[in-house]
Formats: structure tokens, C-alpha cells, sequence
């Protein structure tokens, strides 16, 4: 396991940044095209959940490997508000903010693995994980 | 990074070049809406071409453009949606339902036309 690449998320900019460089390591790790967008997508996605809940906190991407395929591992990390009800903020129409993110249902959607960890007041993580498909 | 906004003849090209911040697309919405009345245009495309990734943010904000446009008496058709970017936005859920789109920048010059074509036919 490499070190973490690390993004602070604080303005809308770093949106933008943080899904380039999730690219950027999708694409050294042999994602696909495709995969690379569906990635650099859920990061979007989770990265403005951030902005709008908490108004900053941080982006940390990692790689893995399992032996027989790679991961990028993206975490998501804030000391905002937190989430009371996290089951069915992963429930999808579900949203606090007026219906603006598609957030957390739409970028669990697009990564194999996602996990949700809040306390309220305290602030909330989320890591999500995607893999490089095996051929054969 | 400011989107370029071109006239040809009755229609306006908004040709993105880079990825976008929501404040430069919440820009670009502002101009086109404003540039639909200097103009007198009757058709706006936004070409998305360049965009390697469309989240809710930016789909939402073509979909306030395309709708504005409408109320200000402009079709708008959304050109150039590259094939991963439209599988992340199925995945994620994101429509683009009551707006136009078209393939490339030909295809929709040439939906414009048509449409033009059927209003002054009606009257």
C-alpha cells in the first residue's frame, strides 16, 4: 500500500481536482476508460456531499491489491453535522439538501464497495472501493 | 475557465473546452440565458464533447439551461455526450428528460434546423 493521496475539499474547485487525480490513478492502475469516468463520477459526487453538508473536509485516495486484481480505495472524510438516519440516506430520493446531490445512492451505484460511517455532530466517513475487472 | 460562446446565424454554440467548476457552469447558464435575448437566437447548443465526467451538478445545470432557454423562446440541444460519460450518468440515475440531445455538433445544427423548420411551417 503506497501513501495516500490526499485532497482537501473547500471550495468547488477542488471538486474538479479531486476527480482528476482520482482519474489520473484509476487510469495508472489499468482501470478502463469507462471505469475511470464511473470513478472519477462517484467522486464528484461524494466530494460535493462535503461541500454542501459539512463545507470542508478532506478526500484521501489509495491503492490496494488483493492478489489478484488492484483497488482504488477513496475515503471521504468530514467533521460536519453528521448524518442522523444513514440507511436511508443511502435510500434513494432520499436527500436533506433540496434534492440538488444525488449523493450517497447514486455514487454507492457506481463502486463495488461502500460503507458509511456518521455520528452525528461528530462528522461522517465514507470509503468506497472499486476493482479492476479479472479477464478470463 | 470561461466557456466561448459563438453566433451562427440564429443559434449560439457554447463550446466547453475543460473541465468546469460549478461556479464556470453556473456562469455559463447566466451568459446563455442573457446572450439568447441579445442575439434573438433561436437555438442554443452546448456542446459537452470535452467533458470527461457529467455529475448531478452538471446535468442539473444543462437541464436549467435548456428549460430557461425554452421560457426565453429557444430550443437547446445538448451535442457531444461521450459513451462513459453517459454510462456514469445512467449509473448515477441522471436524466436528462425534456431536453434535447444530439450525437455532435452536425446532428444538432441539423435538429435546429428542423425545428425551425416545423415553427415557420405552423405559421
Amino acid at each position: 500500500m503506497g501513501d495516500d493521496l490526499h485532497c482537501p475539499i473547500a471550495a468547488d474547485v477542488d471538486i474538479v481536482q479531486a476527480r482528476q487525480m482520482g482519474r489520473e490513478l484509476a487510469a495508472q492502475l489499468g482501470f478502463s476508460a469507462g471505469d475511470q469516468t464511473v470513478i472519477a463520477a462517484a467522486i464528484s459526487e461524494i466530494a460535493r456531499n462535503i461541500l454542501m453538508y459539512a463545507k470542508r473536509g478532506e478526500l484521501l485516495l489509495r491503492t490496494v491489491n488483493d492478489g489478484a486484481r488492484h483497488g482504488l480505495i477513496v475515503v471521504a472524510q468530514d467533521e460536519g453535522p453528521g448524518i442522523r438516519d444513514v440507511q436511508r440516506a443511502l435510500q434513494d430520493g432520499y436527500s436533506t439538501s433540496g434534492g440538488l446531490g444525488l449523493g450517497l445512492p447514486g455514487a454507492r451505484r457506481l463502486m463495488d464497495d461502500f460503507e458509511v460511517v456518521s455520528e452525528v455532530g461528530h462528522g461522517t466517513r465514507v470509503t468506497m472501493k472499486k476493482w479492476t475487472r479479472t479477464h478470463g | 475557465m470561461e466557456v466561448p460562446i459563438l453566433k451562427q446565424g440564429h443559434y449560439l454554440i457554447a463550446s466547453i473546452q475543460s473541465a468546469l467548476s460549478d461556479a464556470d457552469l453556473s456562469q455559463l447558464r447566466e451568459k446563455l440565458i442573457e446572450r439568447v435575448g441579445k442575439f434573438r437566437a433561436r437555438g442554443v447548443i452546448v456542446d459537452v464533447t470535452a467533458l470527461d465526467v457529467m455529475d448531478s451538478f452538471a446535468v442539473r445545470t444543462l437541464r436549467d439551461i435548456a428549460h430557461m432557454a425554452r421560457l426565453r423562446g429557444s430550443e437547446t440541444v445538448i451535442v457531444g455526450i461521450q459513451p462513459e460519460v453517459a454510462f456514469a450518468m445512467v449509473q448515477l440515475g441522471l436524466t436528462l428528460k425534456g431536453v434535447a440531445t444530439a450525437l455532435d455538433l452536425e446532428e444538432g445544427l441539423a435538429f435546429l434546423d428542423l425545428q425551425a423548420k416545423g415553427r415557420s411551417d405552423r405559421g
